[in-house]
């Protein structure tokens, strides 16, 4: 209903709808525009890394502006791309897959997009206002402190205001598969992306308090005098890498574990066969996450904790190994003997199986304390990490996208530009990386504007700036696809891949009440069990009754631009403290309005229900 | 079906769990307390570190009197008694008694709140003690700072929810609120209850 009206309905009309939706589906497509977006920005800036770093002694940009380049490649891919774009991904697919109505809190699920989108938004204002943060994405401490200007005071507001964002949206999601799933659908009945999305919500809801309060302690440093990382007054700049860490090492898992549940759906459906040892799967999801937050000291190697600080946290490091080589093996079970389809996210899981192991090698290499020495701030560790994010999380991203992009907006992106994408994008990122690990190993610092001729360093440097433009052109290729699928806009079924979970069992893109009646889940694999043993059809579980609806809200945009607002004057002061004083009263006003305005939303009756037949959905 | 959310007769046992966005909202809430637990595990951490970082200023012992900050743990502990009280008169559905022991509750975390600023207030004028005189006074202030904007915060949402449903009563639809406002209460509660064991108590014995 929703989607056919706003086909007729103006440009305006549909901007407001998403201004005030909340809709997770729609909400998923506000996180990937916006992710993508980030994802265009933070690739940019890679570009202008690799070609300042394309020759030695290069001048192509200063290394002022280099320094804030570097910083905001790494900030904008993590906060900005990567968590945006999976967090489209789970808000497109995981109530679908539990064969849940809507999200727990669907108000707070676009309260977290807003807060994330203003505070992306804040992060860049600072290229307009005098010079981006500088002091790279770890923004350690006392350098965080030196750097002039503003830019790391919006660095730590802009991602304070974003990381509420990701925390609300994180408990958003714990509640929903608590509390929302279909009779029947049973935690060891879960598709492991739904599992992947829980844990990493957990580890959301864990960690990211540690980097609220170091970034707090950045900002009270910063703007208001306080001495947190001031050693002559008795402060530690150790604190902020602690603080920073235990924040920051979860955060890879939150990054990776939804990309391993995208691979868990890719891989069953194109290999026809059951994910293989789907419950060591869920076992070693957890573990990982448990263990992921024992480590983050691994990042600390070189500050000098002691022998047996060190030994401890490597031996944890090593061990987080076990449960991913589960993990890989599971994948490879469950593709020996499948009948394999080579569709383009098939190709971009079975890309991601090697190219993840080796990024998870050269991680234990890292993780022996000893050699770290060694490899400390050196191009070998840059290597290791893109390896684990590009190989591994933003593969994962793209298999994703690609393999629900019929679900999201029920059109089929072009088949054979996807594998073009991935060939591209492949090829470029194994030449763009797999030579930085040699760079390392001889040497060669990260986060440096230059290097100097005739070291060794020349050819190889030369080699990854190729490989970059490969990537982009690729990225290129994909957003092409993109646009012409959507201009065409033929529309696919309910099930194009002939997949097996629950969201392929209504239509593509789904009624935004997406089950008119709660599916009866009886095994794993939901739809597959009725395609063997029924007519492929979902059975109901409860008899035709009327649908409980939220309400659209313009408030969450509201409560974040209050915020948005508000930061310029905390960083600006003097005058400026106005605008303190007018974001804040923005925020709170909105707040209240949102406690004391009764919000009951709206019921859709079940004759309505009559007036829609041939939605595709079952029932 | 929605009207029934707002009558305030006839309510189930558990009136704050009984809706499925009640039952929602109260488990959100434990899992944002838990979020919250450690943002104040990353304060304490911090203070733990830098408690004797007191530079030339003064140290604990020059400061902390334990009788101020021993009434104002009776205050915000029997607050925390009288919001039990609150909600036990909430799961017998009567408003009435609700509202006075949530208004006793206010009451006590203003007195609170006026002990902390008097606090706080001795310390600068009295001690030079202020938030930017050492890391310790960073550290001290940002700690219990914190956690009197937690108090502060707990007390505008009882306000609010006291006076927003005073003419109305109790129902489906407010209940959840008045749960998980009281829940915010505990918690505030029960990080105070460190506050005073890690940094009066153990900067003092």
């Amino acid at each position: 209903m929703s989607t056919t009206a706003n086909n007729k309905a103006g440009f305006g009309s549909a901007l407001w709808d998403y201004l005030t939706t909340v809709d997770h589906k729609k909400i998923a497509i506000l996180y990937l525009v916006a992710g993508m977006f980030f994802f265009i920005l933070g690739g940019l800036q890679a570009m202008l890394i690799r070609i300042q770093l394309i020759s030695p002694d290069n001048e192509f940009i200063s290394a002022q502006f280099y320094n804030e380049v570097l910083t905001m490649h790494g900030t904008t891919m993590i906060f900005l791309a990567a968590m945006p774009l999976l967090f489209a991904l789970m808000n497109a697919v995981l109530p679908l897959q539990i064969g849940a109505r809507d999200v727990a809190f669907p108000f707070i699920n676009a309260l977290g997009f807003w807060l994330f989108f203003f505070g992306g938004i804040f992060l860049n204002v600072s290229w307009f206002t005098g010079g981006a943060p500088d002091v790279g994405w770890t923004a350690y401490a006392p350098l965080s402190l030196f750097s002039e200007g503003h830019g790391v005071d919006y660095y730590a507001i802009g991602l304070q205001i974003s990381g509420i964002g990701t925390l609300i949206g994180g408990i958003n999601f714990i509640v929903t598969v608590v509390n929302m799933r279909a009779p029947g659908m049973t935690y060891m009945r879960m598709p492991l992306f739904t599992w992947t999305a829980f844990i990493a919500s957990v580890l959301i809801l864990f960690a990211f308090p540690a980097l609220t309060v170091g970034l707090f302690l950045l900002t009270f440093d910063r703007l208001f005098g306080a001495h947190f990382f001031n050693p002559d007054m008795g402060g530690n700049v150790i604190i902020w890498e602690h603080l920073f860490w235990i924040f920051g090492h979860p955060e890879v898992y939150i990054l990776i574990l939804p990309a391993f549940g995208v691979f868990s759906e890719v891989i069953p459906t194109f290999a026809k066969k059951r994910l293989f040892g789907y419950s060591s799967m869920v076992f070693a999801t957890v573990l990982i996450a448990f263990l992921g937050f024992m480590v983050w000291a691994h990042h600390m190697f070189t500050v000098g904790l002691g022998p047996i600080a060190n030994s401890i946290f490597a031996v944890a490091t090593m061990a987080i190994a076990v449960p991913t080589g589960i993990k890989i093996f599971n994948w490879l079970f469950t593709l020996w003997g499948g009948s394999i389809r080579m569709t383009s996210p098939m190709v971009f899981a079975l890309g991601f199986i090697p190219t993840f192991t080796i990024g998870g090698m050269t991680g234990v290499m890292l993780a022996s304390s000893a050699a770290d020495y060694q490899y400390h701030d050196s191009y070998f560790v840059v290597a290791h990490f893109h390896y684990v994010i590009v190989g591994g999380v933003v593969l994962g991203i793209f298999a994703g996208l690609i393999y629900w992009w019929p679900k999201m907006f029920g059109t089929m992106l072009n088949e054979k530009l996807n594998h073009w994408f991935f060939w591209l994008f492949f090829f470029g990122f194994h030449l763009t990386f797999f030579f930085q690990h040699f760079l390392g190993l001889m040497g060669m610092p990260r986060r440096y504007w230059k290097f100097l001729p005739d070291q060794g360093l020349d050819l190889f440097n030369l080699i990854s700036t190729i490989g970059a433009f490969f990537m982009a052109i690729g990225t290129i290729v994909f957003l092409y696809n993109v646009v012409v699928t959507q201009m065409k806009n033929v529309k696919v079924g309910p099930d194009p891949w002939d997949a097996r979970t629950l969201e392929w069992a209504i239509a593509s893109p789904p009624p935004f009440y997406n089950f008119k009646q709660l599916p009866l889940v009886r095994g794993l694999d939901p739809l597959w069990i009725e395609k063997m043993e029924n007519n492929g059809r979902m059975q109901p579980a409860e008899p035709l009754g009327d649908v409980h609806m939220p309400n659209n809200s313009f408030v969450p945009f509201v409560m974040s631009l209050g915020l948005f607002i508000a930061g310029f004057g905390v960083m600006y002061q003097g005058g400026m403290w106005i605008l303190a004083g007018i974001g804040f009263a923005i925020t709170a006003g909105s707040l209240l309005y949102r406690s004391i305005k009764d919000d009951l939303g709206y019921h859709i009756h079940k004759e309505d229900f009559d007036k829609e037949e041939g939605d595709g959905s079952n029932g | 079906m929605a009207d029934d959310m707002l009558k305030s007769g006839n309510l189930p046992e558990h009136p704050e769990r009984a809706t499925l966005e009640g039952s929602n909202k109260f488990m959100g809430f434990w899992f944002f307390l838990g979020g919250e637990t450690v943002l104040f595990a990353s304060l304490f951490g911090t203070f733990l570190a830098l408690r004797n970082s007191n530079a030339e200023g003064p140290a604990r012992e020059d400061v902390f009197g334990l009788g101020l900050v021993f009434i104002m743990t009776i205050i915000l502990l029997t607050s925390s008694l009288t919001s039990v009280y609150a909600m036990y008169h909430m799961r017998n559905h009567s408003f009435k008694k609700m509202q006075l022991w949530l208004g006793v509750t206010v009451a006590l975390g203003l007195a609170f709140l006026g002990f902390e600023i008097y606090e706080f207030v001795h310390y600068v004028h009295d001690y030079e003690f202020g938030f930017r005189t050492s890391a310790f006074g960073s550290a001290f202030y940002t700690l219990v700072g914190f956690h009197g904007a937690h108090v502060a915060f707990g007390l505008l949402w009882f306000i609010t929810l006291m006076i927003r449903n005073n003419k109305r009563g109790l129902n489906l639809y407010n209940a959840p609120k008045f749960y998980i406002a009281s829940l915010y209460w505990h918690f505030i509660d029960v990080v105070w209850v460190f506050i005073f064991t890690v940094v009066y108590l153990m900067g003092m014995v």
